[in-house]
């Protein structure tokens, strides 16, 4: 049932669904069964407590959460853990609604490259991501072209380029070892010259705690907006479903560093909840706006706070 | 949100000590910033309830409630226990019965497995040994692309048969071929996998089947939520896991995950990865791992980062001035000359072991730029003011401000931030001396 929401066009892939299931057990049933068991107690606060932990949503968030739930519970008299459990999701998708807020209106300019950054620590998916970034792009009906800005990490541009091949998109890459920079402002040459409507600049991965990499995603910056002074008109930080708490210095870090303006969460497939997203609304206000669930090209949805919550914490069986 | 579980402790139970003795209250209160810091640190959270518990039961223990320092003793506890989990021992890599040795990497999707095999091997022929990378991740686009790549560049042979063979053969092929040619450590390359994938986990067990891996070692990112345990569980159900490699421990990630996987499957930390160059792979020490968890700093990796720009004599001279308290505005500029190569200046003050809460505020707000100020401060002040700050007065003060273009106030807190850091390290240096340490804090360099 995940799959009518989080998917877009393609159809249901049987193993996809089975990896969704599988997430779907643990935390929300748990959540689940805990109002089920009728009583508002401390117990039930304590575990719910735990509960939030366990899918990463960190220590504040979740005391903040509860308490939250606490206080309305008491305040409102509430006797029905049903209603209670209404309250808490309401509150766990109104947290992720108030970063959605911050989305700014992208809008597609003829002759202009709409640019995509995509930046991220090592190993979060960058490249996968950027495959179905394409895909989603060339949904629309629009020319994409992928500039293969990891010239460190070995291979990254070959990589890149299968995948530019198997959705036929081409692919702007210069020899492993070379200047990102050249590779970028290459891109832009070529964007404007083939007048494609979406350039997407993939980075090699790099750890926030690296100064020196950190500062040349701001050079890369600088040069697309020579050519393009908005752009990147979207600037994507990919975050690994599994990352704990280090997620949030991660956002922050590159958020210092060049002006995140998406989140996209990949690897939502397996079972970690991604409640790392709770945090970085809460705390930054950058909204998540993709999630990428498997290995293929269109294993890409665009967020939505009560789809994800509802299935990831809450089950999706009621009220659909 | 930096605040780390060292400096709460000392922090709320240091007030508490002054006024007499500690209740069992206090030591309730002290628990809940355990459990808080072990959470944060992305410590599983039932991992994290049994270590509270048992650190409360020594802790409400006579030694503690007397004690005149019940935070450093509380503290003291704590990364007694954090290293008891994490394995007092350092484990080796097995040796096979007969050759070749053959390990196998497994993991997660982007958890490092491909460039760890190539570390690996680099680390392995030190030895004067010979080692074959196989490519068994044929799913991923050009994972063998890249295992090629990384054997060029460190000049180890690699076996692959592309794209379209299975797994399965490949390895066994892999390890025929090593025999054939006396090759000898066999790294095998696997595709990163869901452990909730049964076709791919079942691949991965026929691999094991039929090739009978020496060691199959688990390869895990440092930066790993509440799901470390479940990942390494689900494996280790299904493949007999010898050991862990816990990458991209040079971010800032506390590393709980391994803490972790290490208290719930009795898997052995073997390796840590630490950067993205070939000869980043460290063997594994408990210590300094507890030491991060507890977010002390990390005195040993402070010298071994300054090692890297100075004499080993000149590190154990620095060693012995951190403990001893002697370390001084000198020293401090000195370290500021190196540091400048190794990196940002708040990564040192991070590795500095009781950092003040307010060094480390004021640790966010130095930027790179402030390497420059810090400098000229320093560089205005003569020596016997750099050697002995507490005689710097307010004239004192103003001829440094103006000779450094910089103003009074900023010289004043550079001062009383040296002064905090001074006093911390003489405290702790204090305590070693006098024999009150456990044996294992940050200054055993075992």
């Amino acid at each position: 049932m995940i799959l009518k929401f989080f998917r877009r066009k393609s159809a249901p892939d049987a193993q996809l669904e089975q990896g969704l299931e599988k997430t779907r057990r643990g935390v929300f049933l748990e959540i689940t069964r805990l109002f089920d068991r009728g009583v508002l107690d401390d117990d039930l606060y304590e575990e719910l407590e735990m509960l939030l932990i366990q899918a990463d949503v960190g220590w504040d968030v979740s005391q903040k959460l509860v308490a939250e739930l606490r206080q309305r519970v008491e305040r409102d008299r509430l006797v029905d853990p049903l209603a209670a459990r209404e309250i808490l999701r309401e509150e766990m998708i109104q947290l992720l609604e108030g970063s959605m807020r911050n989305r700014t209106v992208k809008i597609l300019q003829r002759g202009v490259p709409f640019v995509i950054m995509v930046v991220g620590v090592n190993g979060v998916g960058k490249t996968t991501s950027i495959a179905k970034l394409a895909a989603y792009h060339q949904g629309f009906g629009r020319s994409v072209l992928i500039a293969a800005g990891d010239t460190f990490r070995a291979a990254a541009i070959d990589q890149i380029k299968v995948w530019g091949e198997r959705l036929d998109v081409p692919v702007i890459a210069h020899a492993q070892g070379g200047d990102p920079g050249a590779v970028v402002f290459d891109a832009m040459q070529a964007a404007h010259a083939r007048a494609a409507d979406v350039l997407i600049l993939d980075t090699a991965g790099r750890l926030h705690t690296k100064h020196n990499l950190m500062a040349e995603l701001g050079k890369l910056r600088a040069i697309v907006q020579k050519t393009v002074p908005n752009a990147p008109q979207e600037t994507i930080l990919v975050i690994d479903a599994t990352t704990g708490q280090n997620g949030l210095v991660q956002a922050k870090e590159f958020s210092a560093s060049v002006a995140i303006t998406d989140i996209l969460i990949a690897k939502l497939d397996g079972t970690a909840k991604g409640g790392i997203a709770f945090s970085v609304a809460k705390e930054l206000g950058i909204p998540i706006s993709y999630i990428g669930t498997g290995e293929k090209a269109t294993d890409l949805s665009e967020f939505r706070p009560e789809t994800y919550v509802d299935a990831l914490f809450f089950g999706d069986t009621e009220g659909l | 949100m930096f605040e780390t579980l060292s400096d709460r402790l000392a922090e709320s139970l240091g007030r508490l000590s002054r006024k007499g003795r500690l209740t069992e209250q206090d030591v309730d209160n002290a628990m809940r910033e355990v459990r808080r810091a072990l959470l944060e640190a992305d410590v599983n959270f039932k991992v994290a309830r049994d270590f509270v518990a048992s650190v409360r039961e020594r802790a409400v223990g006579q030694d503690v409630l007397k004690s005149l320092t019940p935070g450093q003793t509380v503290i003291g506890i704590v990364n007694e226990e954090l290293v008891t989990i994490l394995g007092a021992e350092r484990e080796p890599l097995r040796n096979p019965d007969r050759p070749p040795q053959i390990l196998m990497l497994v993991g997660l999707q982007g958890s490092g497995k491909t460039t760890h095999a190539a570390k690996l091997a680099a680390h392995l022929r030190k030895d004067g040994r010979s080692p074959l990378m196989v490519a068994g991740d044929v799913y991923r686009p050009a994972a063998i692309n890249q295992l090629q790549a990384l054997g060029r560049q460190i000049n180890i042979p690699v076996y692959e048969e592309g794209v379209n063979s299975d797994p399965v053969n490949i390895a066994i092929n892999g390890v025929a071929h090593a025999r054939e040619r006396g090759l000898n450590p066999v790294i095998i390359d696997t595709a990163g996998r869901l452990q909730i994938d049964e076709p791919m986990m079942q691949e991965l067990v026929n691999v094991e089947q039929r090739v009978h891996p020496t060691e199959i070692l688990l390869v895990a990112d440092a930066m790993t939520g509440q799901e470390a345990v479940n990942v390494a569980d689900a494996f280790n159900q299904k493949l007999s896991i010898t050991g862990l490699i816990l990458t991209k421990m040079d971010g800032d990630a506390r590393g709980g995950a391994a803490l972790s996987i290490r208290s719930v499957t009795g898997i052995p930390i073997k390796f840590i990865g630490s950067g993205e160059k070939i000869d980043a792979l460290e063997p594994f020490y408990p210590q300094r791992l507890a030491s991060r968890i507890l977010g002390m700093g990390d005195v040993v990796s402070l010298i071994e980062r300054a090692q890297e720009q100075t004499s080993e004599a000149d590190a154990l001279k620095m060693q012995d001035r951190l403990v001893k308290g002697q370390f001084n505005l000198e020293d401090f500029l000195d370290q500021l000359q190196k540091v400048k190569k190794m990196g940002p200046l708040s990564q040192l003050l991070e590795l500095i072991p009781g950092m003040g809460s307010q060094l480390r505020q004021a640790k966010a707000e130095i930027s790179d730029d402030d390497y420059k100020q810090i400098e000229a401060i320093i560089r205005s002040m003569t020596n016997t003011e750099r050697r002995n700050p507490h005689i710097i007065d307010g004239r004192r003060r103003r001829r440094i401000a103006r000779g450094s273009g910089t103003s009074r106030e900023e010289v004043s807190q550079l001062l009383k931030q040296f002064s905090e850091m001074q006093k911390m390290m003489s405290q702790i240096g204090s305590m070693a001396k006098k024999g009150r340490l456990p044996k294992n804090m940050p200054f055993d360099l075992g």
